[in-house]
């Protein structure tokens, strides 16, 4: 939680700093789920009242504290802020980032474009299961090394058995890959139309973009994974840790709904490479794919490529049944 | 979707005609050390040039014009050895794609000579799916621009023309086990190591 403490000017309210998360992320300490405090349980308008005058009185007590332009804990949900507060906070969280990991850092505010609905065709006929893809997404996105955070999952499935997710094994080792008798079914965020991630968000703090793309505001995120469970692709992940990525791996170009540096407590996932695909190019593993397994476009345009692989060639989706609709399609392209 | 394939089409056949494109940015689909821009229908489109091995091309530096082609089939003595044909060689053959009339050029069925720049035209003619997935971008790799600017490999930039077989790769490493709280932190989960024995 090094940016909260960053941006709070001499540390004067570090002590309330983030209780939310703090009792999160309290399971994986091994300690006990504890009643959370009093002003957790109250209603959130009285909370907050307190606690921006709580907050006054601090700044006043450090002797005219003005540095402090963006304290997160007391900022509204991402969607409410106007754009002046928008193009604040992105200030706010460049500077840290750049003075954290060493080198000038954008975070980029881009928004969905009119008329654009991203979808994703992956080509399992020709799917190797090189898992190119799984380490580009982690240098483009920025994922944790340690623990390790990888976004996509590379499945290997016995040819036999067809698309059966009991006997999927992530964890195939090989010296060669197409290994006989096995396909590979790369799953990450399937971006669902109707995306039971956002349903069960008890906090709202993720939700469908106009163009498709499930995103999380991972400062009123409270780390409760409830969106992990809902999930029935195993998309999301949690940090458990504060994430670690080294210095010199850090991608630069960054998003505020995408691939900034996460907290500690926060849960993430795929979003198309929102910091890439707003600014018109293909996600990182599109481009990576040796096999060029993997096709991106816009599902509105019907001449882009996903809408030709969707008119020509046999399509499905993962678990149809549950009506989640993803726009992630599998194809076979021979 | 209809139309951008017969604008496609129709660059084509004015190149085969030997007319430049009206935008006169430079003939469609040249290769060269720097891909040139190809306006096609409403997107930008480029090409890498050819995966030559070094020193191989232009091929008139060896096969002097003066010399009369040996045109019967053949194992390789004096160059070439290193290519071993495994693509349909029971039928094929060196010039069954290579033109012998002008050595730096391939040739199709019809006897149109084309650069190798263009040998998707050559290939198209056999790998007929292919070559129309490949156009709509099925087919293949594209970086760049899903809106715009974008680049096509072409077939001989990941296959190789004599052995076209996309060969296998060594994957990058397995993620690592979700840890348990019991075990000590990078430590290798006993299980995944068993499995990647067992086959």
């Amino acid at each position: 939680m090094s940016c909260k403490q960053g941006s709070c000017g001499g540390g004067s309210c570090g002590g309330a700093d983030r209780p939310a998360a703090e009792a999160a992320t309290a399971c994986h300490d091994d300690r006990d789920w504890a009643p959370a405090s009093e002003g957790i349980v109250e209603n959130e308008a009285s909370r907050r009242e307190f606690l921006c005058a709580l907050a006054g009185c601090a700044a006043a007590l450090a002797g005219g504290c003005s540095e402090i332009t963006h304290t997160p804990f007391f900022q509204k949900r991402f969607r409410e802020l106007s754009a002046e507060e928008r193009a604040a906070f992105v200030a706010d969280l460049e500077r840290e980032h750049s003075a954290r990991f060493h080198k000038p850092v954008k975070v980029g505010l881009q928004e969905a474009k009119e008329g654009v609905l991203f979808g994703y065709a992956l080509d399992i006929s020709r799917c190797i299961g090189c898992r190119r893809c799984v380490y580009a997404c982690v240098d483009e996105n920025n994922q944790s090394r340690d623990p390790q955070v990888h976004w996509i999952r590379v499945l290997e499935m016995e040819k036999e058995k067809g698309i059966d997710f009991a006997h999927a094994n992530a964890y195939y080792e090989a010296d060669t890959v197409p290994r006989p008798g096995h396909f590979y079914v790369p799953v990450a965020c399937q971006q669902c139309e109707n995306p039971p991630c956002v349903k069960s968000c008890p906090v709202g703090a993720t939700w469908k973009e106009p163009d498709g793309i499930v995103v999380i505001d991972y400062d009123w995120c409270i780390g409760c994974r409830c969106c992990m469970s809902a999930c029935p692709y195993g998309a999301r992940h949690f940090n458990w840790k504060e994430p670690e990525i080294p210095e010199a791996e850090m991608n630069p170009n960054t998003h505020a709904l995408g691939n900034r540096p996460r907290m500690k407590g926060v849960v993430e996932k795929c979003t198309f490479c929102i910091q890439r695909v707003r600014d018109g190019r293909y996600p990182a593993c599109v481009e990576v794919c040796p096999v060029g397994a993997r096709k991106f476009g816009n599902l509105l345009d019907p001449s882009s490529e996903v809408r030709y692989v969707l008119e020509h060639k046999r399509v499905f989706v993962l678990k149809g049944e549950l009506n989640t609709r993803p726009k992630f399609f599998y194809f076979y392209g021979l | 979707m209809r139309t951008s394939i017969v604008s496609l089409w129709g660059l084509f056949a004015m190149l085969a005609c030997g007319c430049q494109p009206d935008h006169g940015e430079g003939p469609l689909w040249s290769g060269g050390t720097t891909a040139s821009p190809a306006p096609a229908s409403d997107m930008e489109i480029e090409v890498p040039p050819p995966p030559f091995t070094e020193g191989v091309f232009p091929c008139t530096d060896c096969h002097d014009p003066e010399i009369p082609v040996n045109a019967r089939r053949r194992a390789m003595k004096t160059a070439h050895q290193e290519i071993v044909l495994e693509h349909d060689q029971e039928h094929r053959w060196c010039l069954d794609c290579h033109s012998a009339e002008n050595r730096d050029k391939l040739h199709l069925a019809s006897g149109e000579l084309v650069d190798f720049t263009e040998s998707y035209r050559l290939c198209g003619q056999c790998h007929g799916d292919k070559y129309r997935d490949w156009r709509a971008g099925a087919h293949g790799r594209r970086s760049g621009n899903w809106d715009g600017k974008k680049t096509y490999l072409l077939c001989v930039n990941c296959h190789n023309a004599h052995a076209p077989a996309f060969r296998p790769l060594k994957p990058k490493p397995a993620p690592r086990r979700p840890q348990r709280a019991d075990q000590p932190s990078g430590a290798p989960a006993e299980s995944a190591s068993q499995e990647g024995a067992h086959q």
